[in-house]
């Protein structure tokens, strides 16, 4: 009973509290406004047309803002550009509002006068000067409520874009990869790939036969290597048949495709083959099953084992060792799965 | 006081300027044979072998092992690839381009004045490619290229190091060469020989129409007419943000007096 009787009153304190402020308010001007002497400041007119400029310039921005968002939401083609000409403009069309409202509506008045001496004077008389100097709003509301839509039109259109961060809770689409036991190689015009076309000192892009070749979890690198010099991690020893080997192409930091492959000439005396991310070079080892030797990289590249088929082809024989891509919320706690 | 001052900065001078000539000079005993009119190509080729290349790569050009050191001239340990089935192809691009010889083995080459007269290049390619089967030096016809397709194959297998124009750039250790300064026989013969930390890529990866077609953009990326205004240096949107924001800088002081007042004194 005594909750439901504190809830009652809070809530009445929650509906009354704008009149409550407001009271509060007019009191205070009332009180700041007593005083009442000869006018030093002369009354000043009003000023119409500025307010109008103001307030026209405010809801534009608002509209503007308003447009960003519609881009951000609505798909269309070049939207970068309608997005950025969008925030542009209502962030010019604030600035204009704001210089119009600085140079007519806020008043200035400039003291000529050397240092006060007697202070006690002065004070109240510069007090005086600011009270008496005209506000000559008369569409205050209007010009709040504009400045108002303009900032939450902004506010909308800054904040918007946090949705492209990516699912926040339904992290299941982040597991998903084509990649499964038997399916074929290709490369980007759907030819399988045999193993004996795959030679050490270079590398291939590969995707799954028949899937999204856009979706994250689909291309791989493909390199090989002298299988004497694999040092996989325990479990993998037969994921490289004949010194093949597959991994993601996304680098596990941010996102980008792995476009660099750095091979030796002569390996005695220069650094080791190496998959090298071109964003912010991290470097990752494919003889030790992609663990990273340099850079950002917070995971190592998820390795995909391979088999070769009676034919020769190169086919998946699992799915990745890890999930694809760059880390989310609870990147390590499984593995991922084959859509 | 001063005087020890004194003491420490002129041998310091000193020593930086002993150091930047030890650094400014090209790797020591270049060895030109006398007398080059008078000898086959082969018999200079050999001599220019024996004296400048041995060391590294053994005196039969069969390479030489880290694991075996020998010391050849100034005492360094060498330590090189056998060079058996590299040919005329590599012979041809590392002294043509001034990448080898090279001072210590696992350096990497980098393109420099070629260290060799035309005659003396022209000996040890011959010299080299007599040591085995190795590919000849490579003719491609950029001319006979689509440079569109050229710009496609180059965004696939070479702009990740090399950057959409050929500016070059960086990998983990190693600095990426600027393509601008390659002729169209040395891009060829790299291709195939992927030198240093380059991949090499076999005619079934790039043919050699192909190949064509790479070096037929890489030609046309070495006159670029930068539509949209100044190239800066071509090298990607870092410098062309910061000149973005130094403009903007100077457009919001611009502003900024438009605007503002001046205090008054």
């Amino acid at each position: 009973m005594r909750v439901i009787r504190f809830l009652k009153g809070l809530l009445w304190l929650l509906i009354r509290l704008p009149k409550i402020l407001y009271a509060g308010l007019l009191g205070l001007f009332g009180w700041l406004r007593a005083p009442r002497r000869e006018r030093i400041v002369p009354e000043r007119e009003t000023t119409a047309r500025a307010e109008w400029t103001v307030i026209v310039l405010l809801f534009a921005a608002a509209a503007a803002g308003l447009a960003f968002f519609v881009f951000y939401v609505v798909d269309i083609p070049s939207s970068t550009q309608f997005l950025g000409l969008a925030l542009g403009v209502c962030l010019a069309l604030i600035a204009a509002a704001l210089v119009v409202a600085a140079k007519k509506l806020i008043p200035t008045e400039h003291l000529e006068e050397s240092y006060p001496g007697e202070a006690r004077e002065d004070e109240e008389q510069l007090l005086q000067v600011i009270h008496e100097t005209p506000s000559g709003l008369t569409r205050r509301r209007l010009i709040a409520s504009a400045g108002a839509a303009a900032g939450g039109a902004l506010g909308l259109s800054l904040v918007a874009p946090a949705a492209s961060l990516g699912p926040f809770l339904d992290t299941e689409s982040l597991y998903a990869t084509p990649w499964r036991a038997g399916r074929r190689l290709v490369d980007d015009r759907e030819r399988p790939y045999l193993a004996d076309e795959i030679v050490t000192g270079t590398f291939y892009t590969a995707y799954p036969q028949g899937a999204d070749p856009e979706q994250l979890g689909s291309p791989i690198v493909v390199v090989r290597l002298d299988p004497s010099q694999l040092q996989l991690p325990e479990g993998r020893a037969d994921w490289a048949p004949d010194g093949i080997l597959a991994y993601s192409k996304i680098c596990t930091h941010a996102g980008c495709a792995i476009g660099l492959y750095r091979n030796p000439l002569f390996p005695q005396a220069e650094s080791k083959p190496a998959l090298v991310c071109p964003c912010h070079y991290s470097t990752f080892d494919p003889a030790e099953g992609g663990t990273v030797i340099f850079g950002p990289a917070g995971r190592n590249l998820p390795q995909l084992p391979l088999e070769i088929d009676p034919q020769g082809g190169l086919r998946a024989a699992g799915s990745f060792s890890g999930p694809v891509g760059p880390s989310f919320w609870g990147v390590r706690t499984r593995g991922p799965s084959s859509s | 006081m001063r005087a020890r001052k004194l003491l420490i900065t002129v041998p310091a001078l000193a020593m930086l300027a002993f150091a930047i000539v030890a650094y400014a000079q090209p790797p020591s005993g270049i060895v030109h044979p006398p007398n080059q009119e008078s000898k086959t190509p082969l018999e200079l080729g050999s001599e220019l072998f024996a004296a400048n290349c041995a060391s590294c790569h053994g005196i039969d050009g069969r390479g030489v092992s880290p694991s075996i050191p020998v010391h050849g001239a100034g005492d360094i340990e060498g330590a090189g690839p056998d060079l058996t089935s590299a040919g005329a192809q590599a012979a041809d691009f590392y002294l043509r381009t001034g990448r080898m010889p090279i001072s210590h083995p696992g350096e990497e080459p980098e393109r420099q004045r070629p260290f060799f007269s035309e005659r003396e290049i022209g000996a040890l390619t011959r010299y080299v490619a007599s040591l085995g089967q190795g590919p000849p030096i490579p003719q491609p016809q950029p001319s006979s290229g689509n440079v569109s397709r050229g710009m496609e194959l180059f965004t696939e297998h070479c702009a990740g190091c090399h950057q959409i124009v050929g500016e070059g750039g960086y990998v983990t250790n190693a600095r990426v060469p600027v393509l601008q300064h390659a002729s169209a026989t040395q891009i060829a013969e790299a291709v195939r020989i992927g030198p240093y930390l380059m991949p090499s890529f076999p005619h079934s990866q790039i043919n050699d129409r192909q190949l064509n077609s790479i070096i037929a953009y890489i030609e046309t990326t070495k006159h670029p007419d930068d539509r949209g205004g100044l190239g800066i240096g071509h090298i990607g949107p870092v410098p062309e943000g910061i000149v973005a924001w130094l403009v903007a800088a100077i457009v919001l002081v611009g502003v900024c007096v438009l605007i503002g007042e001046r205090a008054r004194a």
